[in-house]
C-alpha cells in the first residue's frame, strides 16, 4: 500500500514513500493538507504548545487515502498519508510514528554539519523513516 | 599463446582483473587503455610494461584477449616478484605471488575485483582475516625480506609509488624495514614487495608478501596532506603516526601511519592512488579490528580535544567540532554522517570518545575507507569491547575518495588498550547518566518529603532520599508510597525511589527489601522514635511495615495480627460495649476516676466525667476509668483523627457508671500502674506502647502530666502510626494502655475499695480498648485519606510535565 512522510517547514525538507513511484500523487496530497495544517495551527491561539497539540490528528480523508499532521514548535510539519485501505493503523500508532520522527528530526537537527532547511540528507534518519513506514504499512 | 596454467586464486584473480579492464564489457577484449593503466599501477618500469605486452601477446594482437590478459598478469607478477619475463617461466614458476597493482582511479573496480579475488577476505571490505594478518605480520617481514631482493629491479619504479610520504611501508616488515630507509617520507622501501605481497595477500595467500606492497605502493601523500591540512600541523599529525608505524602492529596501521607521517605529500600525489581497495582492505583488513585506534592515535585525537576544549572531562560544542572537521575537507554530507555516527549521545556535542571516534572516521574516509553504517563497535564510547575486533567498517569504495591511500589508521593496535581507557568524560556521562537519574527521582520525592537523603539508619543503605518523618507515620507512609508510585511513573530509576515510599501495598516488599534493617522491632520501637523524629527512614520502614502488612520484613514488628476487628466509626459503640466489659472486668472496686484517667492528673475533666460512664466515673472523676472514657472524648477533641470518640464517648459514658468509680481508686491506679508496667514490660514492643498511647492519647488528652510519658507522646504523634498499630495491638494492648492510662493519673479519687478500683479499672480498660480502636478506625481512614492524595498528587506530577511541553 502507499504511504509517505513527508517533512515540510515552507518547503519540502524530506519526503519519502512507500513504493517510491507515484511520488507526486502523494506531493500534491501533502500541499493540499498543508493549508488544513495551517488551518489548524493558527486557529490554536494558546502560547503553550502542548505535546497534544502538535499531533494535529487526521487532518482530512480523501478518497484513497488519510493524512495526519503533526507539527513541531517550530513550526516544521511533518505530514504522513496513508492508504485508506489501511485500515489497521490507529491513531496511537501514527501518534508514536510522529513522536519517532520528531526525535530523529532533532537528532538530525542536532548535527553541527546539517544546516536548517537542507534536506535531510541523514542515512540515519533515511533507515529509521525506512524501519518506521515499513513496520507501520 | 603460451598455455597457461592458473591456480584458482590467480585465475580468479585475474579474471576479476579482467573485468575491471573490461569496460567495453566484452568479455573478450580488455580495452588497451585500462589495461595499460593496470599495468602501471603494478609499478613496473615501462620497459617491463612493455616487454610484457611483447610477451603476451598483444602487441600482435593490438589488443588484451582474455589470454593475453591473464599472460600479461601473470608476467606482471613475474617482474614484481622480480624474476625475469621469460615465457616458460609462466608455468613454471609455482607459487608466483599475484600481481599487484597499485591502483588508482579505478580503485573501486580494482578493490572489487581484489575483493572476489580475495577469497579469503570476506565479508566487510576491509576484511581481514585476522590470521591473515598474523601471518602477514609475521610471514610478512620474512617475505619482504626475500623479497627486497627481488623488489630491488624495480625500486624504482616502485619508489615513486611508494610515495616518500609513506615512511612505513604497508607491510608491517617492509614498513619497518622501510622505515629506516625511508624515514622523512622517502619510501624506500621496496614497493615492491609490499606490491607484490598485495594481491597475494588479499588472496589467500599465505599471508607474508600481502598487504605490505601495498602500503608503500600507497601514496600517503594525499592523507597526509589532507592530513596536514586538517590539522593544521603537518608535522603534529603526522606524529602521531610515526610511531605507531614503528610499531608496525598491522598493516593497515601501518598504511595508515605512513601517510599520515608523510609530512609532504609530494609523490605520492603522483602516486597513483595507490589505495586501491585491495591496498585499503587489505591495510584494514589486516586486523581485526580495522577501527581501533592506536595508542598514539589516540594520544593525538586528545591532544586535538584539548585544543578545542581544555577539559578532557567536558563536551566540545557542535559548532566548534564543526569547524575542526570542516578542515579536514571532506564534503559536509560525509561529516554529517560521521557526526550521526559519532555523536552517540546525540546531544549535539562531543565528548573525548565521541572526539576521537569521530576523528579516526575523518581520518579513515580521508585515507580512502568508507564510512560504515553504524559505528564499530570500537569506536563506541565507553562501549569498548576491546578485545572485540568485530568492529569492521564496510568500506566502500568510493572512487571520490581514492585519493587517499593512507590506510586509515584501523591499525589500531590488535590491543585495543587504548580503547580500553574509558574515558572519563564517557565514565563521567555514564556517571552523570545515573546521577541524572537519581537525581530526577530524587527530585520527586524531594517534593514530598520534608528531607531525605542521609538515611539516618545505615542498615538500610539507602541510597535514595528517605523522607524524614516529620509527619505521623501514616501520612509520611502515604508520602512514600505515592513518592514511589510517582517514581515509578516518571522514573526510570524508580527502583532507587523505591525505598521509603514503599507503602503497604505493592512496594511493602520492596520496602522491605530496602529497609532489612530497620524491622518490625524497629518499626514500634520507632513509633517512639517517631515521635521523635528519629530514623526517619527506620520510622518510615516501620510505618511500611506496620503499612504494609504483606511486607514480611515491616510486619515483623507488627508481628501481631491486626487485632480483632477494628471497630469503625460505627463499631465505636461496639467497642464502647467492649470497654464496658473491661470495665466491667476491672473490679468494680473504687477505681480511681485518677485512675482510669490518665497518669497525668488530669484535673477532673468535667467533659470526661461526664461523657464518659458518667455515673460512677464522673463520681470517679475522671482519672478513673470513666476518666478515661471522659479523656477519650477528651482526646478526641484533640485528636482530630478520633472524630469517632465523641460517640466512643457518648457510649462510654452510657457504660455502667461503675467502671468510672473504679478508675479513680488509687488502690487501681497502683494496680493499674502495675498491670501497666506489667504490661508494658510485657509489651515491650511498641504495639503495646503504642496502643497504650493511643489508649492513653485518648485518654489522657487533656493530661499533660506524663504518666507515662510514652504513652503520651504516642498517644499524640503516633496517631498515624497507631492506627497499624492499633490494629495490630490486640485488645490486650488496649486493655494495657488504659491500664496504663489509668496508672499515671493522679490517683485522686482514691479511697474507693477495691472493687471499685477494680471495676474502675476494667472500665477504662475496655474505654481504652474502644477508644484505641477508634484511634485506629481514625487513623486507617486518615491513612487512607493521605494515600489518596498522595496518589492524586502524583497523578497530577505525572500530568503536569505533558502539560507543558
Amino acid at each position: 500500500m502507499q504511504t509517505a512522510i513527508m517533512i515540510v517547514a515552507n518547503y519540502p525538507l524530506y519526503i519519502r514513500s512507500v513504493p517510491t513511484q507515484g511520488e507526486l500523487k502523494f506531493h500534491y496530497t501533502v500541499h493540499t493538507s498543508l493549508d488544513v495544517v495551517e488551518e489548524k495551527i493558527s486557529g490554536v491561539g494558546k502560547a503553550l504548545a502542548d505535546q497534544r497539540e502538535l499531533y494535529l490528528g487526521l487532518l482530512y480523508p480523501t478518497e484513497d487515502y488519510k493524512v495526519y499532521g503533526y507539527v513541531t514548535n517550530s513550526k516544521v510539519k511533518f505530514v504522513i498519508v496513508v492508504d485508506s485501505s489501511n485500515t489497521s493503523l490507529r491513531d496511537n500508532e501514527i501518534r508514536s510514528m510522529f513522536r519517532k520522527l520528531h526525535n530523529s528530526f532533532t537528532d538530525v537537527m542536532c548535527n553541527p554539519f546539517y544546516n536548517p532547511g537542507d534536506p535531510i540528507q541523514s542515512k540515519a534518519f533515511d533507515s529509521i523513516v525506512s524501519t518506521m513506514m515499513v513496520q507501520a504499512f | 599463446m603460451e598455455s597457461l596454467t592458473l591456480s584458482d586464486v590467480e585465475q580468479k584473480y585475474y579474471s576479476e582483473l579482467f573485468l575491471f579492464c573490461d569496460v567495453d564489457n566484452t568479455k573478450k577484449v580488455a580495452s588497451n587503455g585500462k589495461v595499460l593503466d593496470l599495468f602501471r599501477a603494478a609499478q613496473l618500469s615501462n620497459e617491463v610494461v612493455h616487454q610484457i605486452t611483447e610477451l603476451c601477446g598483444a602487441t600482435r594482437l593490438g589488443h588484451f584477449g582474455r589470454s593475453q590478459f591473464y599472460i600479461a598478469l601473470k608476467l606482471i607478477a613475474l617482474a614484481q616478484s622480480g624474476l625475469p619475463l621469460r615465457v616458460e617461466s609462466l608455468n613454471s614458476v609455482r607459487d608466483l605471488p599475484l600481481p599487484r597493482f597499485v591502483m588508482g582511479k579505478n580503485e573501486q573496480e580494482m578493490r572489487h575485483v581484489v575483493m572476489f579475488a580475495d577469497t579469503e577476505n570476506q565479508g566487510p571490505y576491509l576484511p581481514r582475516p585476522p590470521g591473515r594478518v598474523q601471518a602477514k605480520k609475521v610471514s610478512a617481514h620474512e617475505m619482504i625480506q626475500p623479497c627486497v631482493p627481488t623488489v630491488d629491479p624495480q625500486p624504482d619504479t616502485t619508489s615513486p609509488v611508494v610515495s616518500p610520504n609513506q615512511s612505513p611501508p604497508t607491510s608491517p616488515h617492509a614498513w619497518r624495514k622501510h622505515k629506516r630507509q625511508a624515514s622523512g617520507g622517502n619510501v624506500d622501501r621496496q614497493p615492491s614487495v609490499p606490491g607484490v605481497v598485495w594481491p597475494p595477500f588479499r588472496e589467500a595467500q599465505p599471508g607474508p608478501v600481502t598487504g605490505d606492497g601495498m602500503w608503500s605502493a600507497h601514496s600517503p601523500p594525499p592523507v597526509q596532506e589532507s592530513w596536514v591540512s586538517f590539522t593544521d600541523t603537518p608535522p603534529s599529525c603526522t606524529l602521531p603516526m610515526h610511531p605507531p608505524s614503528a610499531q608496525l602492529q598491522q598493516e593497515n596501521s601501518n598504511g595508515g601511519l605512513l601517510l599520515l607521517t608523510q609530512p609532504e605529500s609530494t609523490t605520492v600525489r603522483t602516486v597513483p592512488s595507490a589505495m586501491t581497495t585491495n591496498e585499503i582492505q587489505r591495510q584494514t583488513s589486516g586486523y581485526d579490528d580495522p577501527w581501533k585506534i592506536t595508542d598514539e592515535q589516540r594520544q593525538y585525537y586528545i591532544n586535538q580535544f584539548k585544543t578545542i576544549q581544555a577539559d578532557l572531562t567536558g563536551l566540545i560544542p557542535g559548532s566548534a567540532a564543526k569547524e575542526f572537521f570542516t578542515k579536514s575537507k571532506l564534503p559536509i554530507l560525509e561529516l554529517s554522517h560521521i557526526w550521526e555516527l559519532s555523536d552517540f549521545d546525540k546531544d549535539g556535542a562531543l565528548t573525548l570518545d565521541e572526539f576521537c571516534a569521530a576523528f579516526h572516521l575523518v581520518v579513515a574516509r580521508k585515507n580512502g575507507y568508507d564510512l560504515p553504517e553504524k559505528l564499530p563497535e570500537s569506536l563506541m564510547p565507553k562501549l569498548i569491547d576491546l578485545d572485540d575486533s568485530a568492529g569492521v567498517p564496510e568500506p566502500d569504495p568510493e572512487v571520490g575518495f581514492s585519493a587517499s591511500p593512507v590506510e586509515v589508521t584501523p591499525n589500531k593496535s590488535p590491543s585495543m588498550p587504548s580503547l580500553n581507557q574509558n574515558w572519563p568524560e564517557l565514565n563521567q556521562s555514564n556517571e552523570q547518566w545515573e546521577t541524572f537519574s537519581e537525581r530526577s527521582s530524587s527530585s520527586q520525592t524531594l517534593t514530598q518529603f520534608d528531607s531525605n537523603i542521609a538515611p539516618a539508619d545505615p542498615d538500610t543503605a539507602i541510597v535514595h532520599p528517605v523522607p524524614i518523618r516529620m509527619t505521623p507515620s501514616k501520612i509520611h507512609m502515604q508520602e512514600m508510597e505515592l513518592k514511589r508510585t510517582g517514581s515509578d511513573h516518571t522514573h526510570p530509576t524508580s527502583p532507587l525511589m523505591a525505598k521509603p515510599p514503599e507503602l503497604s501495598e505493592e512496594t511493602k516488599l520492596a520496602a522491605a527489601i530496602k529497609f532489612p534493617g530497620t524491622t518490625v522491632g524497629d518499626g514500634y520501637s520507632s513509633s517512639d522514635s517517631f515521635t521523635s523524629d528519629q530514623e526517619p527512614i527506620s520510622s518510615a520502614v516501620n510505618r511500611q511495615r506496620s503499612h504494609s502488612g504483606t511486607s514480611p520484613e515491616g510486619l515483623k514488628v507488627v508481628a501481631p495480627p491486626p487485632p480483632p476487628p477494628r471497630p469503625n466509626a460505627s463499631h465505636s459503640r461496639s467497642s464502647s460495649l467492649d470497654m464496658n466489659r473491661n470495665f466491667a472486668a476491672v473490679p468494680a472496686g473504687p477505681q480511681q476516676p485518677g485512675v482510669v484517667a490518665f497518669p497525668p492528673a488530669v484535673p477532673p475533666r468535667p467533659l470526661p466525667t461526664q461523657t464518659s460512664v458518667p455515673h460512677g466515673h464522673r463520681s470517679v472523676e475522671g482519672d478513673g476509668l470513666p476518666a478515661i472514657t471522659s479523656t477519650s472524648p477528651q482526646q478526641m477533641p484533640e485528636q482530630p483523627n478520633f472524630a469517632d470518640f465523641s460517640q466512643f464517648q457518648v457510649f462510654a459514658v452510657d457504660q455502667p457508671a461503675d467502671d468510672g468509680e473504679k478508675p479513680s481508686d488509687s488502690g487501681q491506679v497502683e494496680r493499674c500502674a502495675e498491670t501497666t508496667g506489667t504490661m508494658r514490660t510485657a509489651k515491650n514492643d511498641v504495639q503495646a506502647e503504642e496502643r497504650n498511647a493511643t489508649t492513653v492519647n485518648s485518654a489522657k488528652v487533656s493530661t499533660p502530666l506524663a504518666p507515662p510519658p510514652k504513652p503520651v507522646r504516642r498517644r499524640l504523634k503516633s496517631e498515624d502510626e497507631l492506627r497499624p498499630d492499633v490494629e495490630d495491638l490486640p485488645q490486650k494492648s488496649t486493655v494495657i494502655a488504659t491500664v496504663l492510662a489509668t496508672q499515671p493519673s493522679i490517683p485522686r479519687s482514691i479511697g474507693k475499695d477495691k472493687k471499685a478500683i477494680q471495676a474502675s479499672i476494667r472500665r477504662n480498660k475496655e474505654t481504652n480498648t474502644v477508644l484505641a480502636r477508634l484511634n485506629s478506625e481514625l487513623q486507617q481512614q486518615l491513612k487512607d485519606l493521605l494515600e489518596e492524595r498522595i496518589s492524586l498528587e502524583v497523578q497530577l506530577e505525572q500530568l503536569r510535565p505533558f502539560s507543558h511541553l
